[in-house]
């Protein structure tokens, strides 16, 4: 007969959800550079999901409307009949999915993404026409965030219990729990309405008839999209970083530090910050994926002429063409990010070099 | 006629002490709960917002929401009559709430049962099938997951929009983008399952793969399920509340978010029509902030883990 205790002592899964335990004891020597067949490995699972989404978005738009020459030109938009064949032409009409498959991957190899009616011109270009404004408004808000949350998170995590961590982190998750775009309308409500205080413009990337040199002018229109989006964001950093930081705050080499004599201020910034920056930092790379999609509500609010707006403008008809190269690009940013961010951790962190 | 030894125990009897030892779960459960004071907070707020959801029509009346039959000027602010104020239309935004709350969280419950669904049936085979077949369900969520959920949403909104009616569109949008979280969650927990004795002993005993799962992977697997459920419904009502905002809602049945699109598309800010814009945003935080709360209580209390902290 076996005793309840001999059963309860067999070895269980590790907990996936739980941290692995430091392995650094095991690889002394600091590598600092990566195993190829990690680089590769990661690099071709990459490519292998890039595909994914390639098909997955040939099946959403090209197979699932149907007629595509319908949905790529619809309701007599392009009533040229010579231009409406060479597009079934172009598209494979009439031929098996597979050989439509190949013609859609070899024109999306040549860049050619057909025409968006809305904007009059090629997919490709009109895309590369608003990528930068979107990168420049939420790279800035990503920043800002980054830097504020992390602070937020560190002081509430360090003192969790305290007035000041209960106050942030009860106002984060009331801060996640709102519609960053509602949040940006209400900030138009306040500060730039004619009814409210007017002190910064409602909408746009620049105004031709301001005074101030270019650069201020469009500093000037990006405030409050920027604090719209911060915000959000820095719930979220600030949550995290919290929980890292009550992870390490009673791990035992703080002990050790406390008891070489270090100010409790010192600890927190040499020992207990850099250990907890690493969820973060994964945070960080994912949510630069998320950049480029990230503010399509906000640039639809303050009008800000970037792909989220382009994305919103490309929703009234459908213009399908459009809206299949905007899911494209986002994606695809997602993607090159997550590599990025997996060939980037190990090198910070030993724990995921040694496992 | 079937003969059963005086010692082991009957059907009857394994059923009753099954059912006794979950009814005392549940008691222990809610003596947990009842201790957690932002769970009750977020479970009282949440209770009242499915009332005033169910009794909308002893509420506010219907004629209201009608656009010709509307009582009042165009966008009056707050007063006596019209307490939250009115809209371009002259309807009063509080009937337009009331109203609204039932699409918000109809929409947001039904998404949730599909994510839920499709969520806890792929983690579950993910976790339990090992080798190849329960690998590619997991290299499909981690596909998802990398997918960026607002222009997936609405891509496949915009083709689904035309093919069946808005609201149930945007319903299966939000379900199908959003069961990879809880994919995640439940394969992890499957695995942990997984490596229990009990389970091996059911193998042993010649268990096959539905009595394993359904008799002891599922129960455990339920409890953080529910949990994670809370959570999605929180976030299947704000996916829902910006998708609308974004024109892609039911223009016939509106939610809170097509109040906003609809405040937004006809100028209420310029207009200076300020509560057009402020109240049903204050109803989705704060219905959304309910949900939220009553989710965490629920991990808290289900996963001992997080009951140390905070």
């Amino acid at each position: 007969m076996t005793s309840p205790a001999e059963t309860t002592d067999t070895p269980q899964a590790p907990d996936p959800l739980l941290r692995q335990p430091s392995q650094t004891g095991v690889n002394r020597g600091r590598r600092r550079t990566l195993p190829l067949k990690y680089i590769l490995n990661k690099t071709f699972s990459a490519l292998v999901l890039l595909l994914f989404v390639t098909i997955f978005n040939f099946f959403l738009f090209r197979i699932m409307p149907g007629d595509p020459a319908k949905t790529f030109a619809p309701r007599g938009r392009n009533d040229n009949p010579e231009a409406l064949i060479a597009m079934r032409k172009r598209l494979g009409e009439g031929k098996p999915l597979y050989e439509k498959f190949f013609l859609y991957m070899q024109n999306l190899f040549k860049g050619n993404l057909e025409t968006s009616y809305s904007q009059h011109q090629s997919v490709a270009s009109a895309i590369g026409d608003r990528i930068w404004p979107t990168v420049l408004l939420s790279g800035t808000a990503l920043v800002i965030s980054v830097l504020v949350g992390l602070w937020l998170g560190t002081r509430s995590g360090w003192r969790h219990g305290s007035r000041f961590d209960r106050m942030a982190s009860g106002s984060a998750l009331t801060w996640y729990s709102v519609p960053e775009w509602w949040f940006g309308l209400i900030l138009i409500i306040i500060f730039a309405s004619k009814s409210g205080l007017g002190i910064f413009p409602i909408a746009g990337y620049s105004d031709p008839n301001s005074s101030l040199p270019h650069f201020l002018d469009v500093a000037n229109h990006m405030v409050l999209p920027v604090i719209a989006l911060s915000v959000v964001y820095i719930a979220q950093y600030s949550l995290i970083m919290r929980s890292s930081i009550i992870d390490e705050r009673y791990a035992e080499y703080l002990a050790t530090a406390r008891a070489k004599g270090l100010r409790d201020d010192q600890v927190m910034k040499k020992h207990a910050v850099p250990n907890a920056l690493l969820p973060s930092v994964t945070l960080f790379f994912l949510s630069l994926g998320f950049v480029v999609s990230g503010a399509i509500t906000i640039e639809t609010v303050f009008n800000w002429p970037g792909l989220g707006l382009l994305s919103e403008q490309a929703l009234s008809g459908p213009d399908y063409p459009l809206l299949e190269g905007i899911f494209l690009v986002f994606s695809a940013a997602v993607i090159v990010m997550n590599l990025i961010a997996d060939l980037i951790y190990p090198l910070i962190d030993p724990r995921v070099r040694a496992a | 006629m079937t003969s059963v030894s005086p010692l082991s125990p009957t059907v009857e009897e394994v059923g009753s002490v099954v059912w006794a030892r979950r009814r005392r779960a549940v008691g222990d459960f809610w003596r947990l709960y009842r201790h957690d004071r932002e769970g009750m907070l977020g479970l009282i707020v949440m209770g009242l917002i499915i009332l005033v959801a169910i009794f909308a029509p002893v509420l506010a009346d219907a004629n209201g929401l009608s656009v010709i039959h509307a009582t009042g000027k165009p966008i009056e602010p707050p007063s006596a009559t019209y307490w939250l104020g009115t809209d371009f239309y002259g309807r009063p935004i509080l009937t337009l709430i009331i109203w609204g709350s039932r699409i918000s969280l109809i929409v947001g419950l039904a998404a949730t049962v599909i994510s839920m669904i499709l969520g806890t049936f792929l983690g579950i085979f993910a976790g339990h099938f090992p080798g190849w077949k329960g690998g590619a369900f997991n290299k499909l969520t981690d596909w998802f997951l990398v997918i960026p959920f607002l222009p997936l949403a609405i891509a496949l909104a915009s083709i689904f929009g035309t093919k069946v009616p808005r609201l149930l569109a945007v319903i299966i949008v939000i379900g199908i983008t959003s069961w990879p979280g809880t994919a995640r969650l439940v394969r992890a927990q499957t695995l942990t399952v997984e490596a229990r004795p009990y389970l091996e002993r059911a193998k042993a005993l010649g268990g096959g793969h539905w009595h394993q799962v359904t008799r002891h992977v599922l129960p455990n697997v339920m409890p953080l399920v529910l949990a994670n459920t809370t959570l999605t419904v929180s976030v299947a009502i704000l996916a829902e509340t910006t998708l609308a905002f974004l024109g892609l809602g039911d223009p016939l049945h509106a939610s809170w978010g097509t109040i906003l699109h609809q405040a937004y598309a006809q100028d209420a800010i310029s207009n200076g029509a300020w509560w057009w814009v402020v109240f049903p945003g204050l109803g989705v935080v704060l219905v959304v902030r309910a949900f939220n709360m009553v989710g965490r209580a629920l991990e808290r209390v289900l996963d001992p883990r997080l009951r140390e902290r905070s």
